[in-house]
């Protein structure tokens, strides 16, 4: 059930090594498509069916189709190392455990889009993960992977890693951009999109880690190998990250579509002696599901089709000691930190979101205030130029569709009826 | 124009930051990492630094700073320690964690103790989900925390021994030399730790028992 390509080999202790990489045929591919037209490669990523990893789940050969050729300009190609959606945890250990697979990727992508020279954004709280990316460039630098003619073919390619400084706003493609050439990152309005005018106004394709790093297997295997995984319309294996209060949280990379119950049933289950009460399919931004979601087939139709989105697959698992009110309530006291302030529904949105549910969660709202909390909401989805507010609005209006009962019961109660000792892994020490 | 807080060896430093860039303007994140590894903090002399290389104001390179939660606007203790304040660190633990090591050490978010050895912040998530709950100590991972081995830590860091990180080099680094790692310095301790912890190993782990 599980398939292991991206992860295979992280349990060897060189495995972030050039050594450790090339052991395992790295690097194969990247010749490989090199010797291969620039538009071929293209194609067999289409033919693949690679989607974007990152949450849109736009198709990644697609993507650096729309890339203008022959138009006399420099090409950029980005990745988004920025991973700080609440929940989502698999691009870090990826990086940490092997990050030559990115520089692979990223040679490849480079070279379909005629792009000579590449980003890699990573977000500035993992001290680490840069270590361990930088030495990596570093090392495929002096084994003339990236420079002047890499592999020897006459092609060039410059890799900067540029680091960032704690803005979950970064993420956002066309933030990061405007962070990458040094101002405040801050979203911009699209059209024109990146692929024609991203970074320094020059075409611009921008992939999440993942993505990225699945391209190089996809070279080396074909586009029909891939295809052979996942579901009709997701195709592939991805990293599902289960975290919370499960017996063995982790990293499970697996084709899409597998299930929540498939994923608990293999890896222990919910913690002993408690049960499923709430849980995001792919981060914070995707709409909650609860135990009756359990058999939705984890790909991108089937968690749409379901009222949510497959996000990150970040599974963020709350049992039944959480209160709902209380988890939501700190989701949206991020947004409203993270919102770089641009757009009013935002800004000031997500500072009343912040408000109401506050107010609920210390017993001082009425039945009035959850009706004007959802007509915040309505107000606020939508309204700006990137999606930061619309993930803000996403765990507020989900939990009130699945919980009501629950806010309900903290207003009436004037307060939280939950312990949240209870919540806790410590919860005898601390009693 | 140079500013008597960077050295000529700084400076060389500095140029090959802006070097990694097409624009130079581009290079303003890494300076201003580079500028709290001096001094642990952005101050108005590494502002002035930046201004003058990158041919900006100085009104813009603090409005670049000040967008960003990591550049600080006043000294970091030689230990930043990070609680994960957000929801499933925060339900899982982290909300008693803070608590607990904010009153051991009697300071709040974003301050220090009077000995300069440690400070303290409110984080977000910080993608180790899977290892919940999470502290960072000048941004090296501490997983599956308690609020006993955070106080272990932070009063490790006080007595100048701390921890070594679950996930990072052998011996926990200073605010100052983290910071020109986030510079995009080398540090030489790449290879140094695991390459991954035991929860990213687990679907591995068990593809190989044949699920």
């Amino acid at each position: 059930m599980l398939k292991p390509v991206l992860s295979a080999n992280w349990d060897e202790k060189d495995s972030f090594t050039i050594d450790g990489y090339k052991r395992h045929g790295g690097y194969e591919a990247a010749k490989k498509a090199l010797s291969m037209d620039a538009d071929a490669v293209i194609q067999l990523v289409k033919d693949s069916g690679l989607r974007g990893r990152g949450g849109a789940g736009f198709p990644t050969g697609m993507k650096w189709g729309f890339i203008p050729q022959n138009d006399g300009k420099e090409h950029y190609l980005v990745v988004n190392a920025d991973e700080s959606e609440p929940g989502t945890c698999k691009d870090m250990p990826l990086l940490m455990a092997n990050p030559h697979v990115l520089i692979e990727g990223m040679i490849i992508a480079s070279y379909a889009i005629r792009a000579k020279h590449a980003f890699v954004y990573l977000r500035g709280e993992v001290a680490h993960v840069a270590r361990r990316v930088n030495a990596a460039i570093a090392d495929a630098y002096k084994a003339g992977y990236l420079g002047k003619n890499i592999f020897g073919t006459g092609n060039d390619l410059e890799l900067t890693l540029h680091i960032g400084a704690g803005a979950y706003i970064c993420g956002e493609e066309t933030a990061l951009l405007d962070s990458l050439e040094g101002f405040r990152g801050q979203p911009r309005l699209r059209p024109p999109f990146p692929a024609i005018a991203g970074l320094y106004a020059r075409p611009t394709v921008v992939n999440n880690v993942e993505s990225i790093s699945a391209v190089p297997a996809i070279v080396a295997n074909g586009a029909d190998w891939y295809q052979q995984f996942g579901t009709e319309k997701s195709k592939g294996m991805t990293l599902y990250s289960l975290s919370g209060h499960v017996a063995n949280p982790g990293q499970f990379e697996a084709p899409l579509g597998i299930t929540l119950r498939q994923l608990l049933d293999m890896s222990g289950g919910m913690r002993a002696g408690h049960k499923l009460k709430f849980w995001t399919p792919g981060g914070s931004s995707t709409p909650m599901f609860t135990e009756e979601h359990l058999d939705v087939a984890l790909d991108y139709e089937g968690v749409g089709a379901a009222g949510s989105m497959l996000g990150t697959k970040a599974l963020q698992i709350f049992d039944e000691t959480t209160c709902v009110v209380r988890a939501v309530l700190r989701w949206v006291e991020f947004y409203k930190h993270e919102s770089c302030g641009k757009c009013t529904p935002c800004r000031e949105g997500t500072w009343w979101l912040v408000q109401a549910m506050k107010d609920i969660e210390t017993g001082k709202a009425t039945e009035a205030d959850l009706d004007k909390l959802l007509d915040l909401c309505d107000n606020i989805l939508g309204r700006s130029f990137c999606a930061l507010a619309d993930g803000a609005v996403s765990p507020v209006a989900s939990s009130v569709k699945h919980f009501r009962d629950e806010y309900i019961a903290h207003i009436n109660n004037k307060g939280c009826p939950f312990d949240p000792v209870a919540s806790t892994l410590f919860a005898g020490e601390l009693a | 124009m140079s500013i008597e807080m960077f050295s000529d060896s700084d400076y060389a430093v500095i140029d090959s930051i802006i070097s990694r860039y097409p624009r130079k303007r581009s290079a303003i994140m890494p300076l201003l990492h580079f500028v709290q590894s001096k001094a642990g903090y952005v101050t108005n002399e590494g502002i002035e630094m930046i201004s003058s290389k990158l041919e900006i104001e100085t009104a813009e390179v603090t409005a670049v700073s000040t967008f960003y939660t990591q550049y600080l606007k006043h000294p970091a203790g030689e230990y930043h320690v990070g609680v994960c304040i957000n929801t499933l660190c925060a339900v899982m633990g982290g909300d008693a964690i803070w608590e607990s090591v904010s009153e051991h050490l009697g300071i709040g978010n974003h301050e220090v103790t009077a000995d300069g050895k440690v400070s303290l912040e409110r984080i977000e998530c910080n993608a180790a989900c899977d290892y919940a709950p999470v502290v960072m100590a000048n941004w090296e991972f501490y997983d599956n925390m308690t609020p006993q081995k955070t106080k272990d830590l932070v009063d490790g860091a006080r007595n100048g021994n701390p921890p070594a990180p679950t996930r990072g080099p052998n011996k926990l680094p200073t605010f100052k030399e983290n910071s020109r790692v986030l510079a995009g310095l080398d540090d030489g301790l790449a290879h140094e730790g695991v390459s991954a912890g035991e929860a990213s190993l687990l679907g591995l782990k068990l593809s190989k028992e044949g699920k």
